[in-house]
């Protein structure tokens, strides 16, 4: 079979997963919601009808009209606007929280599982202690240490879930690397770091792409969650967490400051949740027969 | 067993050891120190290095830390820079409101997930099946510190039915005798202090119960049906027991072990939800006190708040994992 062969028919087992997946209902609905909030993303600056850091007085706490949809708030400003903005803050915090704790995670899993023995020890030693905290409360801790903002409760988050992917990398590796392909790479002398990241890594793609789909949700969750506490992004910014937070002193008598992005919340969990669970069963042969 | 009860407790005190180094760390990590902290903007640098010797901040790091080992171990994280009280008496005032909020949640969350979960298996992929599972993802993909806005919306402004913050109404002298107001108002016998305490706790257990009840409902739902086709429960029902005999008996029993397990893991999202829980509800909880603490720069009170939290979270699982092992003997000879 030549190359271009090949990558066909790799691109149609693709495109025939991919179809059987979306088949599923939960799924549709929820890669349909990610793609909504990714077109937000993007889009946010072009469709968005006000500037979301404009103040304008004379219209503050209006409720939900035909120009302010979602209401102002107590500045004036577009609810609709900051809610469409704050797309971008979560996504954000799903590259940044989600991907260090990716990289770091793998990292710690990869050395872990290879190596073995005292190193798998001290490495997995680690993993527990970071375990042994509740998450949000190690996350407040690095914020505590680091300082709160945007960036730093990222990087708090990130933190908090590493040890997820360093267990679950440690474990795929300890079944992949007496497999007779790995033992073969080392057999002719090649590079501990190549065999890692070329022949162990990529066969730990489909979990790792299952649970970075997971903690998604998650991650936004706790990052707005983290803003809300005020240990996150900070007034003026559009982060929901931090309108969520501003709306709470006016919650009741200007509800919709802080239920809107409440809402965006919830429906961008709910649909990496769904694109989560349908991934883990499409992926597993035991959850596809139920 | 008891071989494998040891062998956790050792693994916990390692565990314990390493919490401790990290929350140690965290004292060494920030800029400035603790003597600059609590002399302020108006210490002299003699009276900075006094307070260095006096604390110990000039001796190697490794003797730090097992000074301040030592110290923890007798419940001595310093002084709150904010009270001025020791930072472990803050914490420990403030850790029953913490724990009578998440055993509340964990009961709400028991009381309605599990009988929803066993409903929806017995009756799978029905109209009432497919509600539920709608319902428990909805409730899986909620933001408690929103949930607990929206609560606080309807039935406290709305409805008035509930109170929207606070343990107990202001100007209610309740006795105090473990922290908890419910076991406090039992204990007084007080029946209109028990009424009060429970109204003011329904809506703080029902928002951060949410996310745990609608895990406990799906995991009780997943694990009663992969119990369902299982050899023995087929043979009850060739005996002809009835079918809910069979329900009760032989698969929910079995089914139960790992929703007991799950239930005692909710305890790390609960400790989380509820520093969320506190500051939307006002309560005065460990969550609230660190959340201040932090905000403040109170860093005995931060150090205190993580360790003890941290010890708690750790027994707890320890527990878990022990009643677990001790339901299913696999886990204990692995």
């Amino acid at each position: 079979m030549s190359t271009l062969e090949l990558a066909a028919a790799r691109k149609s087992v693709w495109s025939r997963g991919t179809a059987r997946l979306l088949r599923r209902p939960t799924a549709t609905i929820g890669a349909a919601i990610v793609a909504v909030f990714l077109a937000l993303t993007v889009l946010a600056p072009f469709i968005a009808p006000h500037d979301p850091y404009e103040q304008d007085f004379a219209a503050s706490l209006e409720v939900p009209s035909a120009v302010h949809p979602f209401g102002t708030d107590q500045y004036g400003r577009d609810v609709l606007s900051r809610v469409m903005y704050g797309s971008r803050t979560a996504l954000l915090s799903i590259l940044v929280a989600d991907g260090l704790a990716l990289v770091l995670g793998c990292a710690l899993g990869l050395i872990a599982g290879y190596y073995g023995r005292w190193i798998d020890s001290a490495v997995m030693r680690v993993v527990d202690v970071l375990l042994a905290f509740p998450y949000l409360l190690l996350a407040l801790i690095i914020v505590a240490v680091l300082g709160p903002s945007l960036v730093n409760s990222m990087i708090a988050i990130g933190i908090v879930y590493t040890p997820q992917y360093a267990r679950l990398i440690r474990g795929q590796v300890l079944s992949v690397k007496t497999t007779e392909f790995v033992l073969a790479a080392q057999a002719i002398g090649g590079h501990q770091l190549r065999i890692m990241l070329r022949h162990i890594l990529p066969n730990s793609f489909t979990p790792l792409l299952v649970m970075a789909t997971v903690h998604a949700g998650g991650v936004v969750v706790e990052t707005a969650g983290l803003s809300f506490l005020g240990m996150g992004a900070q007034p003026p910014s559009p982060d929901w967490g931090s309108v969520l937070a501003e709306g709470q002193g006016y919650f009741l008598t200007a509800w919709w400051i802080a239920t809107f992005p409440g809402l965006a919340i919830f429906a961008v969990v709910l649909g990496f949740n769904l694109l989560g669970d349908a991934l883990r069963d499409h992926f597993d042969p035991r959850r596809r027969k139920e | 067993m008891i071989r494998y009860v040891i062998r956790r407790l050792v693994q916990l005190v390692f565990v314990l050891i390493g919490v401790s180094v990290v929350v140690f760390l965290t004292m060494h990590v920030l800029p400035g120190d603790v003597a600059m902290l609590l002399l302020g903007d108006h210490g002299t640098t003699e009276q900075l290095e006094s307070l260095r010797r006096q604390l110990g901040l000039d001796q190697p790091i490794h003797v730090q830390y097992l000074l301040f080992a030592e110290a923890a171990l007798q419940g001595d994280f310093g002084i709150s820079l904010r009270s001025h009280h020791p930072a472990f008496e803050d914490v420990w005032t403030a850790l029953p409101v913490t724990i009578q909020l998440s055993v509340a949640a964990l009961l709400v969350a028991v009381a309605v997930g599990v009988p929803l979960g066993v409903m929806a298996a017995v009756w799978p992929l029905s109209r009432f099946d497919n509600i539920v599972m709608t319902v428990s993802l909805f409730g899986a993909s909620m933001p408690i510190f929103w949930l607990g806005l929206m609560m606080i919306l309807v039935f406290g402004a709305f409805l008035n039915w509930l109170p929207i913050g606070g343990i107990m109404p202001i100007g209610v002298d309740a006795p105090r005798v473990t922290g908890m107001t419910i076991v406090d108002s039992i204990i007084a016998g007080r029946a209109d202090l028990l009424a009060l305490a429970v109204h003011h706790l329904i809506l703080p257990a029902c928002t951060l119960g949410t996310v745990s009840m609608a895990l406990i409902t799906r995991i009780t739902r997943s694990e009663m049906l992969s119990m369902r086709s299982q050899d023995h429960v087929r043979t009850a029902r060739a005996k002809g027991l009835s079918e809910p005999a069979v329900v009760l008996k032989h698969v929910l029993r079995n089914a139960l072990i790992p929703v007991v397990t799950v239930i005692g893991l909710q305890l790390g999202l609960l400790l989380s939800g509820a520093v969320l829980t506190e500051t939307i509800f006002s309560l005065p909880g460990v969550g609230r006190l660190m959340i201040n603490a932090i905000l403040d720069r109170d860093y005995p009170v931060v150090q205190a708040a993580a360790m003890l939290t941290a010890f708690v979270f750790v027994v707890v699982n320890l527990v878990v994992d022990v009643s677990y092992a001790y339901l299913d003997p696999r886990i204990r000879y692995r």
